[in-house]
């Protein structure tokens, strides 16, 4: 029988305390969430932030959220997203070499653009460099 | 050796008869059939590119106010348009910016709208607010204006490009060690990336290298409407070294261009901004190229393999004045999103959208096809190499 599986981007921040403990290492072990992590600033002695994917069942999903909450973590929604606004896009190119993420590729048969929204870190690089603005940060 | 006549393919095209392929789909065609049957078989191939084209603006005339006025100085949604014409024309060109744009005190600017969104608004359909002033003589007293206007009530309005349609163009990189901000687009440190702007093997001067068809005269798809060649563009440089095939190895021919804005369709006239350099516009630009003769099909079988240009670095030596290449590459390499730079590998990425050039000689091949759109003769020629034009830098002079 499946279970309501769930697929969510949220940021983590965990004060220096928490650094050096296997956070990640417990989300994955013990609630069975699969992660993929956007983004990471870990620097000791400094708050740190994660900006990650968690996948699982919807119930576990909850219990890793609340783990991290009484460990002292505090956890939002991603609410920073790039989109891409595809009337304005002219498929030129412009952002393909500026993107980490490899979330903006030409196709090769049809020469279009592609934006993999799974792919984008939101780091917004692609964001000025558009020259038609099309690609546009939503809160 | 077989030849046709424009009269005989407009002929042709007026009867719906005329067989049109695009730029892209001849090469295949010749592969297969060999020039002589192409050429039977073939009338018309057209081409296309879409790129951020600096050197355009539009002509409006607004129609006169009650009391009248001799405009002088005006803008349009904040951007400055040139009066200095009869007294309600009005030029605005697509890199003008507002007067309080920030432009680039905290570098780099963003230049997020000038006046080739202005242009793109105007094409939309949206009321673009004019604001006016004068200083009042006996025949035009009125010294201020205010007012919204929309493209349907103007009189006039007249794309009038001075310099498209580049026939290749610099493939731009960067050496040194911190990211610039160029009309190439952002080109990131230590060869980072190298930016390019053409459609290569579907652009409209590449197909027609040493301009034996393109000149005064000459129908063309322009921002989605029709429009004329009127004359060469500026910066015309003919004499431009060229491969055997003709095709120029760097920055060539260009073209001067008009048409009426009101037939103009938004998506083939988008405003841009480059950051830290300014605004623009990208235009669309077709020409169709009648199969004349067996050379000219052999120019438009032209691949993006046979078309070269030459690695620029932007960071010193473009701004400098200093002529050196970094290398020659074609535009195939180009294409395959990789090059080799003084022995680095460098990611490309290119600024004119070669899937809209597509869409572009495909518009334009089916306008042909459905008779809508028939071929015009030049009554001249744009300057060809045998001219001896070329593109003379400044020679700056003391003011005494």
């Amino acid at each position: 029988m499946a279970k309501t599986g769930v697929t969510k981007r949220i940021v983590i921040r965990f004060p220096k305390r928490l650094v050096e403990e296997p956070i990640v290492y417990r989300l994955i072990k013990d609630f069975d969430l699969v992660m993929n992590i956007l983004k990471a600033y870990v620097t000791p002695n400094e708050e740190g932030l994660l900006v990650m994917e968690l996948q699982g069942d919807a119930d576990k999903f909850e219990e890793g959220i609340r783990y991290l909450k009484d460990k002292g973590v505090l956890v939002e929604p991603l609410s920073k997203d790039v989109k891409r606004n595809e009337d304005r896009c002219t498929h030129c190119g412009a952002c393909v070499v500026l993107c980490p993420a490899s979330a903006l590729v030409v196709d090769k048969d049809t020469s279009k653009i592609i934006f993999s929204d799974e792919k984008c870190i939101a780091c917004e690089l692609c964001v000025p460099a558009c020259p038609v603005g099309a690609m546009e940060v939503h809160f | 050796m077989a030849t046709k006549t424009y009269e005989e393919i407009n002929q042709k095209i007026k009867k719906g008869e005329a067989v049109v392929v695009t730029a892209e789909e001849i090469i295949d065609i010749v592969k297969e059939k060999g020039v002589k049957q192409t050429l039977k078989d073939v009338d018309v191939v057209t081409t296309g590119t879409f790129g951020p084209m600096c050197s355009s603006g539009a002509i409006l005339n607004i129609g006169h106010s009650n009391p009248k006025i001799k405009i002088q100085k005006a803008w349009l949604n904040d951007v400055n348009a040139y009066a200095g014409l009869a007294a309600v024309d009005l030029y605005i060109g697509v890199t003008e910016v507002p007067d309080d744009d920030p432009l680039n005190k905290v570098h780099p600017g963003a230049f997020r709208y000038g006046g080739g969104h202005v242009i793109e608004d105007l094409v939309a359909g949206k009321d673009v607010k004019l604001r006016a002033i004068s200083y009042g003589t006996d025949c035009y007293p009125r010294r201020k204006l205010e007012t919204l206007i929309n493209l349907k009530d103007l009189n006039e309005a007249f794309l009038f490009n001075p310099r498209n349609a580049y026939q290749n163009y610099n493939c731009a990189v960067n050496l040194s060690n911190r990211v610039i901000y160029t009309y190439m687009g952002v080109i990131k440190p230590h060869l980072g990336n190298a930016n390019y702007s053409t459609s290569g093997q579907l652009s409209p001067l590449l197909n027609d290298p040493l301009y034996k068809t393109i000149g005064i005269g000459t129908r063309i798809f322009l921002g989605g409407g029709v429009g004329y060649v009127v004359w060469n563009g500026t910066q015309h440089n003919p004499t431009a070294k060229r491969g055997e095939n003709g095709v120029p190895k760097g920055g060539a021919g260009t073209l001067s261009v008009v048409g009426d804005l009101k037939q103009m369709k938004p998506e083939w006239l988008v405003g841009a901004s480059f950051v830290g350099y300014g605004a623009t516009l990208t235009v669309g630009l077709g020409i169709p190229i009648p199969l004349l003769s067996e050379e000219i099909l052999e120019y438009v079988s032209v691949t993006d393999k046979e078309i070269f240009t030459q690695v620029i670095d932007y960071s010193e030596d473009y701004p400098n004045g200093i002529v050196r290449s970094l290398g020659e590459i074609s535009y195939a390499q180009l294409r395959s999103g990789e090059i080799e730079v003084n022995g680095k590998k460098v990611p490309t990425a290119s600024l004119s959208s070669y899937s809209k050039a597509r869409e572009i000689a495909l518009e334009l091949k089916s306008w042909i096809k459905e008779g809508k759109f028939e071929l015009g003769e030049p009554v001249e020629l744009i300057p060809g190499p045998e001219s001896g034009l070329s593109f003379k830098p400044l020679k700056e002079r003391a003011v005494e």
